[in-house]
């Protein structure tokens, strides 16, 4: 395991937590359902998909590589999709999206 | 030196997940305490695979697949209940 793999490593994990940090920060701060469902499902996507390929790639030789790679194919795979399905429940059962009132008015 | 990189990124995360625990708290309707609930168990699978990687123990990826998967069972499982107004049968009558 040479220094430039390890770095490597550590930038896509770097770069994982940044989204991850990103991702808190649009549910905590932005206004309504919709918008947080948006910051969430694209920031939460990207960094557990960056951190795991991050982590697949320092147990490289190893075949636990596999298993994480399942894993990083099984969020890619299920993330959008139950953010997609919480949003339609939403827009079904009624849930104005922000500023919606103001334009009708 | 990789290990204490593992446990401060997992360090991280848990505090990320706390933030958006808060979030599930206070959330002012339904679908914003279930995608908090969401992103709370995507960052706690992560931190199972960063802890497995620490701890040199191979089960806890098991532990984080089927976490994965519960998850978004749950997930869609919700929101199928909130859409439709129940859980099992056909969805046109």
């Amino acid at each position: 395991m040479n220094a430039l793999w390890l770095g490597l490593v550590m930038t896509l994990a770097c770069i994982g937590a940044a989204f991850f940090c990103v991702g808190t920060l649009g549910l905590l701060r932005l206004p309504d359902f919709y918008t947080r469902a948006h910051a969430v499902s694209k920031c939460d996507t990207v960094g557990a998909g960056s951190i795991l390929l991050a982590l697949a790639l320092y147990v490289a030789p190893h075949p636990e590589a596999l298993k994480i790679l399942l894993l990083l194919a099984l969020v890619l795979l299920s993330s959008p999709t139950s953010c997609h399905a919480l949003a339609h429940a939403a827009h079904h059962t009624g849930l104005q999206p922000f500023g919606s009132a103001r334009e009708v008015r | 030196m990789i290990t204490t990189f593992f446990w401060g990124l997992a360090a991280f995360l848990l505090m990320n997940a706390f933030a958006c625990l808060s979030r599930a708290f206070r959330g002012p309707t339904v679908v914003d305490r279930i995608l908090a609930t969401n992103v709370v168990n995507t960052k706690a699978l992560v931190v199972l695979v960063l802890l497995g990687l620490a701890f040199r123990r191979s089960l806890l990826l098991d532990v984080a697949l089927v976490y994965g998967l519960l998850n978004f069972g749950i997930t869609i499982a919700a929101s199928r209940f909130l859409e439709t107004g129940r859980i099992r049968g056909s969805w046109q009558p």
